[in-house]
């Protein structure tokens, strides 16, 4: 079955998991900016990033078959540096008419402090401005909750915001509710520990349904598996899921979301 | 639910696993129980015996509460609080 991993930090990965991403079926994904396991220093550090993220990324992953799509921001785990958040948010239109780009994010909470809100307010406040779409970071483990509701609380603040073009992505069983029920996008991150198993993300699909619902990988620099969304896929067939079912939520969901963006141009399998 | 999917099937499916799981909470507290010094009053330890109490109980929502549990709260007034500019 061909799938798209809607969020996986491919420039932490070898060209090995590309191919390996490319036999197990998948044919695009989408990799949000995100932390470098270090605070870079300076807006050109970013920049030279999302040169990376716009470009090379791209091109590593077209040489096996797959379609690279990317977001833009400064993550919430540098937003203590208000400063050098300010001046990222402001060079980020730079790449904004780059193709791939689908929008803003990950943006979101880490701790749930007072910088990390203010820097999520400005890059929303970009996204209105520029109308691009957002994808959202919610925090780990403890503050996941706390985090969730702020989130909403600060989107819902926000009357220029179209719903459906916002995901809130690494919900869990006490944050998948809200996020749905408010009309946002929710995302389903699967890791070995700290997020959700491909089990419980069937569960989630039995009782909330496939409407706006998104599983992924997150797949990055620390523990976590690039292939787990065939491991997703897998669980929902072990189950008796139809493929139908199963097709929409690593299929047919993702192009919906990201075909509301004006860079996303893709390209069926045959 | 497919319509395959019984609960005497599911049942079957996930008895092994869970039992490996339960074994796996089980040596995890004799572990700390056998290591030197005392962590008794430790509010981690009284976490895993509230989330072991919510397992006991029937209601089909014991995943979420168990999500809760091991939450911080959420505070309605955190703009006020962290004085943030007017949302």
């Amino acid at each position: 079955m061909y799938y798209i991993d809607p969020h996986i930090h491919m420039v932490s990965r070898t060209t090995d998991d590309y191919e390996t991403l490319a036999k197990m079926g998948c044919v695009a994904l989408s990799e949000p900016a995100f932390w470098a396991g270090y605070d870079r220093g300076s807006v050109d550090g970013f920049r030279d990033y999302f040169r990376q993220l716009t470009d090379f990324e791209s091109r590593r992953a077209s040489n096996y078959g797959i379609q690279h799509f990317t977001w833009l921001c400064i993550n919430a785990k540098e937003a203590e540096n208000v400063e050098l958040s300010r001046e990222v948010i402001a060079m980020i239109p730079e790449f904004l008419d780059c193709s791939g780009v689908l929008g803003i994010g990950e943006i979101g909470l880490n701790k749930n402090t007072r910088n990390e809100a203010i820097v999520f307010l400005e890059h929303i406040d970009l996204a209105m401005k520029t109308d691009e779409q957002i994808l959202i970071h919610t925090p780990h483990l403890e503050d996941k909750y706390q985090g969730t509701r702020m989130i909403l609380d600060m989107l819902g603040s926000d009357s220029r915001i179209s719903r459906q073009r916002v995901l809130v992505d690494h919900v869990e069983e006490h944050t998948i509710r809200p996020v749905l029920e408010a009309g946002y996008w929710a995302g389903m991150t699967l890791y070995p520990v700290s997020k959700c198993t491909p089990a419980r993300a069937a569960d989630m699909v039995e009782i909330y349904g496939p409407e706006r619902l998104l599983v992924n990988s997150a797949g990055d620099w620390g523990p976590s598996k690039p292939t787990a969304v065939p491991d997703f896929i897998l669980e929902m067939r072990r189950r008796g899921h139809d493929e139908q079912l199963i097709r929409r939520i690593v299929y047919e969901n993702p192009l919906a979301f990201f075909g509301q963006s004006r860079n996303f141009v893709f390209q069926r399998p045959i | 639910m497919p319509e395959k999917l019984t609960a005497e099937a599911t049942l079957e499916r996930e008895y092994l696993p869970v039992r490996g799981k339960i074994l796996e909470i089980a040596a995890a507290l004799d572990r700390i129980t056998r290591c030197e010094g005392s962590n008794m009053h430790d509010p981690r330890l009284k976490q895993f015996h509230s989330a072991l109490e919510i397992l006991l109980g029937a209601e089909p929502d014991r995943a979420e509460r168990i999500q809760l549990l091991f939450s911080r709260p959420y505070e309605e007034n955190w703009p006020v609080t962290l004085q943030m500019p007017s949302l």
